[in-house]
């Protein structure tokens, strides 16, 4: 009995292990690309099953949690398991997979001869530590293994555009390690501990409140900055057209909902005593970034930028429901990550599909690719009109909880912001059908379909056009079967919101 | 101590802050470096200085007595500082590479991602 009960804590730890494990690997392999892709599939599809057995595990007998190396929980470092971190984790590995495959399909094989695919395993290592940890400073560190190999990942290559971007993308996000930093060690001085559930028993007790607030900005701005909100955005929409289509995509659906998570742990778990305090920042914030996000959409001219842009709108949807701080709206945005990552990523993913076909990124190069390839015009408008909350999508019942928060709540402008958002989204997305789908090739005949498309064998095209179908089939089920998925986030709502839970398990108290 | 650490924490946030505000690469970085020893000096003050006093457990007893250094916030510093060198390492050889392609060591003229095409 005891054998399997430790059994069951060891798997937690397995999404971390498994990326790592199979990096190193790839790594001893490292002349043969056949070898690396086959690892690189492997890993993913044990993390998506590990990832699968965890959340059926945390689901059933409640939130798991492991000491590392045997030490008593405050001392040591925890790994912790619950619905929210669960979620996460199996998306991660969803879209590590179909990355996975979209690689195969996508990047050029001199990028794969200079180690992409341990990268991006150590990226998603990085992601799901940072997603199950239970201490700061440890989240602090599976930052920067995150932020380390997205540095990488984003300047391979070394084209201008992608070195320009690395510049504002890395001196940005040093910024903010160096905010959390500090919030860290101030944290520590007030509470003299670092283990999340011990740092939100003894918040209440500590007695300079106002140094508590003031640490909470701190770690807001730090989070801040890596999920992108309002007035911290500027690196996002300026590096993250820059690399290959599997790169961006990998970074539009993961990196920033990183933030958006810690974002949701800390205001939740860590600092509920001072959520009023918080709440206004973070409101006047979250209608900020929506707004911001989609009028700098309607400007630009290039497909991934025009997608950039909109993951900044969605994350204020995201901060929107941690603002409200009512159960259905923490459900709202966390059914609302799950939603957005799986549409972003196809998104991206179409993208770059396009830019195979026509060899351009630019809306005014684009056109006609309806005519003859209408099976990705369909596949394009199931995320576009998910992204833009039609029913019965998936967007639809995200945007659907949020707002029913919103008026429960009686914050009247800030539903009225998030609907005209929604509107303009449609707009942005009608403009990408029109522009790259609907009108006519502006090269005007039918052999410019790229020599390189040609060159294409048709393993990399089922390649491409394979994950693109996965995510699109995952967003119409999200769609229709909206309820199981709105019972887990409602429950892991619950979860956040009662932190007795989290802290008893953790500590190991009855 | 007690007095000189918090100045020179401050003074070197001051410093890091005019520097990342400067267009040169080199003082960018330079900014960058500060902010991060900022940082690992505030956690060093912040965790209380104890001086000459290892966190030991005198033979014959089992539990540590007053007065003892915390070695809590050393070895976050340790992991910061080790943290810190990989990345700014990695952060000099992009700028280097930067400097190479674009040609100038000026922010300003690096803006062809932010413009509309």
């Amino acid at each position: 009995m005891k054998l399997i009960e430790s059994i069951t804590m060891l798997i937690i730890i397995l999404p971390i292990i498994l990326p790592l494990t199979f990096s190193v690997m790839m790594l001893f392999f490292w002349k043969s690309v056949k070898i690396q892709r086959a690892l690189n599939l492997l890993a993913t599809l044990f993390s998506l099953i590990c990832s699968l057995i965890i959340f059926v595990e945390v689901n059933n007998s409640g939130i798991i949690s492991l000491q590392v190396g045997g030490w008593q929980a405050p001392f040591g470092i925890s790994i912790v398991a619950d619905l929210l971190s669960s979620i996460m984790v199996i998306i991660t590995a969803v879209i590590g997979l179909t990355t996975a495959l979209f690689s195969i399909g996508s990047i050029d094989e001199s990028r794969e001869r200079y180690l992409y695919y341990p990268l991006l395993q150590f990226l998603l290592m990085g992601i799901n530590g940072a997603f199950l940890t239970g201490d700061i400073f440890n989240l602090y560190v599976w930052f920067e293994v995150m932020l380390i190999s997205s540095f990488v990942l984003l300047s391979l290559g070394g084209r201008r555009a992608q070195l320009e971007g690395a510049i504002k993308y890395v001196t940005l996000n040093l910024l903010s390690s160096a905010i959390f930093l500090a919030a860290v060690g101030i944290l520590y001085g007030l509470a003299g501990t670092l283990n999340m559930a011990d740092v939100s028993r003894k918040i209440p007790f500590i007695e300079n409140q106002e140094l508590v607030n003031v640490v909470a900005v701190l770690f807001l701005i730090a989070f801040g900055v890596k999920a992108a909100i309002f007035p911290l955005f500027f690196w996002l929409p300026a590096s993250y057209h820059t690399p290959p289509a599997a790169v961006s995509a990998i970074f539009a659906g993961l990196l920033t909902k990183v933030g958006v998570y810690a974002i949701i742990r800390f205001f939740t778990t860590v600092f509920i005593y001072n959520s009023d305090f918080i709440k206004d920042i973070l409101l006047v914030s979250a209608a900020l970034t929506m707004l911001t996000g989609v009028l700098g959409a309607a400007a630009q001219n290039n497909f991934r930028k025009i997608l950039s842009f909109h993951i900044i709108s969605q994350i204020g949807y995201m901060i929107l429901g941690v603002a409200l701080f009512s159960p259905l709206a923490i459900a709202g945005a966390i059914f609302y990550i799950i939603h957005h990552i799986i549409v972003k990523t196809n998104l991206f993913f179409i993208s770059g599909y396009v830019k195979k076909l026509k060899g351009s990124y630019n809306l005014k190069e684009l056109g006609g690719v309806y005519k003859f390839y209408p099976m990705l015009g369909l596949l394009f408008l199931i995320p576009a009109l998910s992204l833009a909350g039609i029913p019965p999508l998936s967007g639809f019942w995200a945007k659907f909880v949020l707002i029913k928060a919103g008026l429960e709540l009686k914050e009247f402008l800030v539903v009225g912001i998030a609907l005209l958002v929604g509107l303009l989204t449609l707009f942005s997305m009608t403009k990408i059908w029109n522009e790259v789908f609907w009108k006519d090739d502006p090269q005007n005949s039918e052999n410019v379909t790229d020599i390189t498309y040609k060159s294409l064998t048709s393993g990399k095209k089922f390649m491409m056009i394979l994950p693109i179908i996965i995510l699109a089939f995952i967003t119409i089920v999200i769609g229709f079967y909206a309820e199981p998925f709105f019972n887990i986030a409602n429950e892991s709502a619950m979860q956040l919101l009662d932190s007795s839970n989290y802290i008893n398990s953790v500590l190991g108290l009855k | 101590m007690e007095l000189f650490l918090p100045v020179l924490v401050g003074l070197l946030y001051a410093a890091g802050v005019y520097m990342i505000l400067r267009r040169s690469f080199v003082k960018v970085i330079l900014g960058l470096i500060f902010l991060g020893h900022a940082a690992n000096l505030l956690i060093f003050t912040i965790g209380r200085l104890t001086k000459a006093a290892p966190p030991f457990v005198p033979s014959g007893t089992n539990i540590l007595t007053e007065p003892y250094a915390d070695p809590l916030p050393q070895a976050l510093i340790l992991t910061a500082i080790v943290i810190g060198f990989g990345v700014q390492a990695f952060a000099i050889v992009l700028f280097k590479r930067a400097y190479q392609t674009v040609g100038t060591d000026d922010l300003d003229k690096m803006k062809s991602t932010d413009e509309i095409d």
